[in-house]
């Protein structure tokens, strides 16, 4: 009778306690390590395309994003003015909205040199607008202040502008636009090669304010 | 009757226990709502966390709500609110239960922590529920900042930039960080969806495991007891003792000590409703649009310390202490149980701890404060919306009052203040040449500095002379004119080649 009750795999050990009976189930605990490695393998081999999935934005080289794209004709731009300038941007996607739309300050320096500024403010991307009168750009977000030519002026920023490349093809001026312009994504819009006809050395002079010791150094005592 | 009635109450009770004996669960959970708590913690003090957890269920309902009608897509969203707002029938009330109750439980959330601290509940045996808190804070403020962006207004669109340019400043993985936040090259389509799905998915189930954690921890440790001067918590004998109290003092939770829970909750609730149906939901304020750049952008109230404490950082430090700062206070908070695990736990013998919470507490809303008026912006209309005061015009000649016009035109209001209208980014103009000779001036319109920039490109010789002129009549109720008294001083020593140096005259204003 008892014969027929027990389970094929039921034995002597009925009183052990389960880690006694788990060692002497070698062959048991043996394939339940085996099978604990085969879906570690399986989990590996589920989880790198996942993880590639989750980084795709990261892995995008950045010289790939972008492109040139035309945002005027060069004669609607009076010498000496800077003016706001809406595009596209060449990098939108589906279901991007109004946010597909950039906008930038193209500053008309001479017949053939530009300045093309994005509107984001270096230190924390809010959008900075142009004074003519003052002949500065003021961040709304934190007093954030730039010159005529994109250097800073006072503020929270640490460094100038970000500039696009531009280059003027026939009667049009053209842009490379891509990334969204921050301090780490700046390199596509402003790379030191092609034709962009970059001011690398800033006109305006920086007077060092004067500060008393200097002054008194000079005088009589 | 009678009969009647004992035989629903019989069909009741094994309706009942046909339930429990499948399912198993009543009986634990309403031994655990019953078990024995020291009387002493039966508080009102200790009603914040029960209010949390209302309100994170009160989040999560309307939030399934709002979510039958908003279109998580960054070219519908805004408008899917603004038809959430006018179309849908109590659509705006939804939005508003959901964003009020948003502000409360962070404000819950803080207080609960606050008090756990000054309390010392987070010391031995609850050095782990106090550190999965710690987490559930973090949670609740990502819950708040990914809701901010699912408003999808102008305010999230560059409160995105905002994060986007703090990443992009972490060293080398900056720029894939930015990408990995933003979800391509620019804040579009990706970033909405990103963000839904963190506000979504990701952050409420993350909230709700460790709400689970954190409970579990506190029913398996017992509320903690009303903190006594003197009282030492020592891992050796803590258990113990409060075990006895427990036994000596002990009354159920439910309902002895839960019923003041029960009334705070419902404050809280009622309070939450109250401000929605009197203040309304949050915006959305303007669209998406990158191209309107006349915004002064703002994040929510949790995070407007934030904001104000980006405005006075100097930029030689700006970058480590953004990245730095957070990662140590953060660390700071998750180790705290294990440093000072046991010990005092009543706050009149923890100075420290107190002196810690009241600065910290000041320091936030002094921020908070700042935060609400942002002195260190620019006004970007004040130069043509607030003239000059017709008080500093009388008498005047006309090379001054021409000066006055330069002054508007130049944009100079935008930062500083006349009679009190334009921008506080620089120092009031009302009696500026009584502490800023003619000299001085000249130099700082021109060069700048301290703040200022330099003025040299926008102003020719005679608008510069005409803005000097006019802002030398500046001198506040007459107050005296500023002297440069080394001026003075080299003066006298040239002309008269006097060894000593000059005695100013007591008539001379200094």
């Amino acid at each position: 009778m008892s014969e027929l009750l027990h389970s094929p795999g039921e034995s002597s050990e009925v009183g052990l306690p389960p880690q006694a009976k788990a060692a002497a189930h070698s062959r048991r605990v043996f394939l339940f390590k085996l099978s604990v490695l085969l879906n570690a393998a399986v989990g590996t081999v589920l989880a790198v395309p996942i993880v590639g999935y989750l980084l795709g934005p990261v892995l995008k080289k950045n010289s790939e994003t972008g492109s040139w794209i035309t945002i005027g004709e060069v004669d609607a731009f009076p010498v000496g003015e800077t003016r706001l300038v809406d595009f596209a941007s060449p990098v939108s996607r589906l279901g991007d909205g109004q946010t597909a739309k950039v906008a930038c300050w193209v500053r008309r320096i001479s017949a053939q040199q530009f300045q093309v500024f994005a509107i984001n403010c270096a230190h924390l991307g809010c959008p900075v607008r142009w004074f003519a009168q003052s002949k500065l750009f003021m961040c709304p977000c934190h007093g954030g202040a730039y010159y005529e030519d994109g250097s800073r002026a006072s503020g929270p920023p640490e460094r100038g502008l970000f500039e696009y490349q531009y280059k003027i093809a026939g009667s049009s001026l053209s842009i490379h636009a891509g990334n969204m312009p921050t301090l780490a994504t700046e390199a596509s819009c402003s790379g030191p090669n092609t034709g962009a006809r970059r001011m690398t050395e800033k006109e305006l002079v920086q007077i060092e304010p004067a500060s008393v010791e200097t002054r008194s150094k000079s005088w009589p005592v | 009757m009678a009969s009647l009635k004992k035989r629903v109450v019989d069909a009741a009770i094994s309706g009942y226990e046909w339930l429990e004996n499948r399912l198993g669960l009543f009986g634990p959970m309403i031994k655990s709502a019953m078990h024995p708590t020291p009387a002493n913690n039966a508080s009102w003090m200790y009603v914040f966390g029960s209010a949390a957890t209302v309100l994170l269920i009160l989040q999560v309902v309307t939030g399934i709500l709002l979510a039958l009608v908003y279109s998580p897509s960054a070219n519908e969203a805004w408008g899917s609110l603004q038809f959430l707002n006018h179309n849908v029938a109590l659509g705006w009330y939804l939005r508003a239960l959901h964003g009020w109750g948003s502000d409360f439980m962070i404000a819950i959330v803080l207080i609960h922590m606050v008090q756990v601290f000054l309390f010392g509940a987070y010391k031995f045996p609850r050095e782990l529920t106090w550190i999965v808190g710690v987490v559930l804070l973090l949670l609740t403020l990502g819950m708040a900042f990914t809701g901010q962006v699912m408003r999808f207004d102008q305010d999230a669109y560059w409160g995105l930039g905002i994060g986007a340019s703090i990443a992009s400043r972490v060293p080398f993985v900056g720029e894939a960080l930015v990408h990995l936040v933003v979800g391509g090259p620019i804040i579009g389509a990706a970033t909405l969806s990103r963000f839904f799905t963190l506000h979504v998915f990701v952050i409420p189930g993350l909230l709700l495991g460790g709400v689970g954690v954190h409970l579990f921890m506190v029913l398996r440790h017992g509320v903690s007891d009303w903190p006594m001067p003197g009282r030492i918590v020592s891992k050796a004998t803590y258990e113990r003792e409060y075990h006895e109290l427990t036994e000596k003092t002990g009354i159920p939770f439910v309902p002895d000590a839960a019923w003041k829970d029960a009334v705070f909750a419902a404050a809280v609730l009622f309070s939450v409703m109250a401000c929605a149906f009197f203040f309304g939901p949050f915006g959305p304020s303007g669209q998406p649009d990158p191209t309107i750049i006349q915004t002064a952008p703002k994040p929510d109230f949790a995070f407007l310390w934030i904001y104000a404490v980006l405005a006075f950082l100097p930029p030689s430090i700006e970058t480590p202490v953004m990245l730095v700062v957070p990662v140590l206070a953060i660390a700071g908070m998750l180790i705290l149980p294990l440093i000072a695990g046991e010990g005092e736990r009543h706050w009149a013998r923890r100075p420290v701890a107190v002196l810690m919470v009241s600065v910290i507490a000041v320091s936030l809303g002094v921020f908070t404060r700042l935060g609400t008026y942002t002195p260190w912006s620019p006004v970007m209309e004040a130069w043509t919306s607030y003239a000059v005061p017709t008080k500093y015009l009388a008498h005047r000649t006309p090379l001054e009052r021409q000066g006055a016009l330069v002054l508007q035109d130049k944009q100079c209001r935008n930062c500083h203040s006349l009679d009190g209208a334009g921008g506080q980014r620089g120092p009031a103009l009302d009696a500026i040449a009584s502490r800023m000779t003619e000299d001085q001036i000249i130099r700082q319109v021109l060069q700048g500095g301290g703040n200022m920039p330099a003025y040299g490109n926008a102003l020719n010789p005679s608008e510069t002379k005409a803005l000097v002129h006019f802002l030398m009549t500046l001198r506040g109720n007459d107050l005296a004119p500023a002297v440069d008294m080394s001026r003075k001083l080299a003066e006298t020593s040239e002309m008269e080649k006097a060894p000593a140096p000059a005695q100013p005259s007591p008539s001379e204003p200094r």
